[in-house]
């Protein structure tokens, strides 16, 4: 098997299962019944996304792994994806904040994404692109509806934007995989849209009427299966069901 | 354009027209666009390919079983794939469809400039499926299902969905 395909898939699907989990987390406990929609809905987008890489990377893997074992079954330090996604719903702020940091790097991503060599990557990018961009737009829209609101949104925000910024840097780290996948014209070079990235996000973060955080130093290690702490707890609930029922199905 | 006519057999066409799209059941999956092709193999058996309209719609594991299901009862072996590419877009809904959604209470997309502009809340585009009335607003950019928006008419005060445009 191509261990680095296989290994890049799970860096790009890891992202947005981890993400989509998270999001699904406010299922029933969003501020408003439309926020709450908003999220749910944007978790089952990207959920979608996450099967068809999954089956592609199973199809890969060829040794009777499954889209379902790959999401659930691997242990904390398996998971490839960047420690924002991982982030907790502290509140409506952070939840905006962090979907607008991964939205803006996403869209950018799958951009890239389409014009890949590997024709199935290509094919999971354009049909993704078109749900992300209405997640972005949602997170931008709520990113300058909170930051130029009302004196406690604008705090809250602020303080999101704060601690979450330390781990946008980490978006456009490359594992040897990656550095592989691109060199073999299947992976997206990051770097390409580095600059891009930051100042877009920088641009909307002014509109909002934010502070963008001078930082030095940047949080890493999600890539290469460090995570935070959050992330056991958040795998813990994932997982419960095929733990505890192995291969239970619906 | 012509790449993306669905290939269909004429003799499945009526069967296929029976199954509908489990969230707006007015809706056959035809007239969705979402069957790409559907043909008989050398070996009787009704190869049908379809594609989802998001990738995490709940409904397509049902419109298989029931495409399934549906061709059985009809005397056919079956069997369907999914596939990515070409990526559906809501101009594959047919005029049919389209009629059929606002019929239900559900507006019909618009193109993909004057949807943006009414889910930034810019203009006012989107026609009550109820009074006709393009007085309405936005209420919120996800609504009951991932492919729509939920508006409220501004004149008679109807609460309705919008399909938004995917392209
Ligand atoms: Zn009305």
């Amino acid at each position: 098997m191509n261990n680095n395909l296989y290994n890049y898939i799970l860096g790009i699907a890891d992202n947005s299962l981890i993400l989509g989990q998270r999001l699904g987390e406010l299922c029933g406990h969003g501020p408003s019944l439309e926020t709450d929609i908003a999220c749910t809905n944007i978790s089952l987008d990207l959920f979608g996304q996450v099967r068809s890489y999954f089956q592609y990377a199973a199809q890969i893997a060829n040794d009777g792994r499954s889209e379902d074992t790959i999401a659930m079954l691997r242990t904390e330090r398996q998971y490839v994806n960047v420690l924002l996604v991982e982030q907790p719903n502290v509140d409506f702020a952070y939840t905006i904040t962090r979907q607008f940091l991964f939205d803006v790097y996403h869209y950018k991503f799958l951009v890239q994404l389409q014009k890949s060599n590997d024709a199935t990557l290509a094919a999971i990018a354009k049909k993704s692109i078109k749900e992300v961009s209405y997640h972005l737009r949602f997170s931008s829209d709520w990113i300058k509806r909170l930051g130029d609101g009302t004196e406690d949104s604008h705090n809250r925000i602020q303080n999101a934007v704060n601690d979450l910024w330390a781990y946008t840097d980490e978006l456009f780290h490359q594992t040897p995989a990656d550095k592989t996948m691109i060199a073999e014209g299947i992976g997206v070079d990051t770097l390409k849209f580095k600059d891009n990235y930051f100042k877009e996000a920088t641009e909307v973060l002014i509109e909002a009427t934010l502070v963008v955080p001078d930082l030095e130093y940047f949080q890493k290690g999600g890539k290469e299966g460090v995570h935070t702490e959050h992330l056991g707890y958040l795998l813990a609930e994932m997982q419960y069901m095929q733990r505890t029922y192995p291969n239970m199905k619906w | 354009m012509a790449a993306e006519q669905p290939h269909i057999d004429k003799r499945l066409t009526a069967v296929l027209g029976t199954v509908s799209d489990p969230e707006i059941p007015v809706l056959s999956i035809m007239e969705m666009g979402v069957i790409r092709s559907a043909i008989i193999n050398e070996a009787g058996v009704v190869m049908v390919r379809i594609t989802p309209t998001y990738s995490g719609c709940p409904a397509m594991d049902v419109m298989g079983e029931d495409i399934i299901k549906a061709l059985n009862e009809a005397g056919y072996k079956a069997e369907v794939n999914l596939v990515l590419s070409p990526a559906w877009t809501t101009d594959w809904i047919t005029e049919k469809g389209r009629k059929a959604l606002e019929d239900y209470g559900i507006a019909a997309p618009l193109d993909e400039v004057a949807d943006k502009a009414v889910l930034l809340g810019n203009q006012k585009l989107v026609k009550c499926t109820l009074c006709g009335s393009t007085n309405t607003k936005l209420i919120s950019q996800f609504g009951s299902t991932a492919c729509k928006a939920l508006f409220q008419c501004e004149d008679c005060r109807e609460p309705f969905d919008y399909f938004k445009c995917l392209k």
